[in-house]
């Protein structure tokens, strides 16, 4: 008996409340199982970063830049500051810069492991997703101890940073470093190497170098295509020029290749995280223009005290001179870039903000074309896509 | 001509640049500008790619309702030539309000996509030749014109606000 095949053609509709998509709609023109072109309607989270940017001071912008991704804000709050401090020409101190990449690897482990988390709820692997939640409670509790928030931390505030490292902190990390180096095997063999995931991700959502130079990709997703760039090598700030890491690279281009180096990135960031402990010199945490600002009380019983700066009130609302800056740094996603344009008023003239995952919306719909139905939850996790950081 | 010091890259696009009729400062190691007139940007852009610079990290519009202005930028940047990956450049052009059209680059540069069309809905510059100029992040039954023009002003909350009666 012969069985006849009907091509059968339709729209779909995914989200905007939807396990494979998050806050986003994604309309699928299918023909049969293959999706023929896929829109992307994005901004369910929109928060309007930018407009709220016009209106609020440089400082009262700190928490807000943070939002848009919540679980990577201490790259969000530090690029933003990069960008306020080269307008306003203020040097950092030697020990603020470790403690910043110190912050920014604690946070890229954290976001990477909620990341491989979500890959593993999507393509149906719900250890992966309960590991990841469970595991990346331990890095969010030594930020939690060294900056005193849990998710939006605001640590890192023009010239230098709020807090200062205590011995408990680096007991905590050192004890944070063994528990994971042995939980990523266990995660090797359960996620890695299972079979099931193997097939879910193996070339599936393919991106070619030059696809990926193309369409702007970044962070892991273009380092899995073959192109070897990030920027903590490529342009060093904080203090990544002095530690020594290498960045995973693979050519393969595909899911997997998305997800291991991801995964290896987690073992770079705690080589980082050694040396740091190691090596972090002494001296102050924030820059000797600010520190001079702060009463003498405040300055005996706070910062030199507990290693906490409590900025006095004018802080908040200083005027950079005109001019503009752009800085960029490596999120744990990829490449986040910041414009800031001045007037010469307390609050700036435009600020735009370039997110990864706003850059991932072109890859992720190209990406689409020609996939399987079933593979689009697998490329937007292996993507790394996080709704309200596109939209912002 | 013989030039023993070494040259920063940056200078190099910028002679580069010259010898090709392009205006271009340098603002720092790793930053750059140039600006050109509506007219030119497609020519210039594919002087850029030719160049090195692969991508766009950013297109970004800023409002001057006083010059009846709006001026777009281009932040470029490599990823494929080494010496490049350290530098951003900005290519910066200005659109009048009484017609605000530019050609789209995203012929030259596919990264262009995203931002144009966000540029699009948020302050009315036309990219003419982008495939898919929509809206991408408003909300359908968005009312008001264009939220990034410095005319749309949003209600802020004062310090303290006051109880009604």
């Amino acid at each position: 008996m012969e069985v006849e095949v009907v091509p059968v053609q339709g729209e779909l509709n995914v989200g905007p409340q939807h396990p494979g998509s998050g806050h986003m709609r994604i309309l699928v023109k299918l023909n049969g199982d293959i999706v023929e072109d896929c829109e992307l309607d994005v901004g369910y989270v929109h928060r309007a970063v930018e407009k709220l940017g016009e209106n609020r001071n440089y400082m009262h912008l700190i928490p807000l830049v943070e939002r848009p991704a919540i679980l990577d804000s201490i790259h969000m709050n530090m690029g933003y500051v990069m960008a306020v401090e080269k307008i306003l020409n203020v040097d950092v101190p030697e020990r603020a810069l470790y403690l910043r990449s110190f912050a920014a690897e604690v946070n890229r482990i954290a976001s990477h492991l909620y990341g491989l988390g979500i890959l593993g709820i999507f393509i149906g692997h719900s250890t992966a997703f309960m590991w990841g939640f469970g595991d990346r409670e331990v890095w969010l509790q030594i930020l939690e101890a060294l900056t005193g928030a849990r998710v939006t931390n605001s640590y890192i505030i023009p010239g230098g940073v709020r807090r200062d490292l205590t011995p408990s902190i680096i007991e905590m990390t050192k004890k944070a470093i063994v528990y994971m180096r042995k939980k990523l095997k266990d995660w090797e063999k359960i996620f890695l190497k299972n079979p099931t995931i193997m097939d879910r991700l193996q070339n599936v959502g393919v991106m070619t170098r030059e696809q990926a130079i193309e369409w702007g990709a970044v962070g892991p997703n273009l380092r899995a295509s073959g192109v070897n760039f990030d920027i903590r090598k490529a342009e060093p700030y904080a203090a990544y020029s002095k530690l020594d890491f290498e960045i995973p690279v693979y050519k393969e281009g595909d899911g997997y290749a998305r997800t291991l180096v991801r995964f290896e990135e987690m073992e770079q960031s705690m080589r980082i995280l050694e040396q740091i402990i190691k090596d972090i010199p002494e001296g102050p945490i924030l820059a000797d223009r600010f520190l001079k600002q702060i009463p003498p009380i405040r300055m005996k019983k706070w910062v030199q005290g507990q290693g906490r700066i409590v900025l006095p009130g004018y802080y908040a609302s200083f005027r950079p001179p005109r001019g503009e800056a752009a800085a960029r740094v490596e999120a744990s996603r990829g490449e986040l870039f910041y414009y800031v344009v001045s007037d010469g008023s307390p609050k700036p003239y435009r600020l735009r903000m370039i997110t990864p995952s706003y850059r991932a919306i072109y890859v992720f719909k190209n990406l689409c074309k020609g996939a399987r139905y079933a593979d689009i939850v697998a490329i937007y996790g292996s993507l790394d896509y996080f709704p309200p950081e596109a939209d912002r | 001509m013989s030039q023993t010091t070494v040259q920063k890259p940056i200078d190099k696009i910028i002679s580069e640049l010259k010898a090709k009729g392009v205006i271009a400062k340098a603002e720092s190691e790793n930053r750059g500008s140039l600006e050109v007139t509506k007219d030119k940007i497609t020519e210039i852009a594919k002087i850029m790619k030719e160049i090195g610079f692969d991508h766009v990290i950013a297109v970004t519009g800023i409002d001057f309702p006083e010059q009846q202005k709006i001026q777009v930028v281009y932040h470029v940047s490599s990823y494929s030539v080494e010496d490049l990956q350290k530098i951003i450049f900005a290519i910066k052009t200005y659109v009048d309000y009484k017609d605000p059209s530019l050609p789209s680059l995203t012929q030259i540069w596919g990264s262009a996509w995203t931002g144009e069309r966000e540029t699009y809905e948020m302050l009315g510059v036309r990219f003419e030749g982008h495939p898919q100029l929509s809206r991408l992040f408003l909300p359908e039954d968005f009312e008001g014109v264009y939220p990034l023009r410095k005319d749309f002003k949003i209600k802020l909350e004062g310090l303290f606000v006051d109880k009604p009666g």
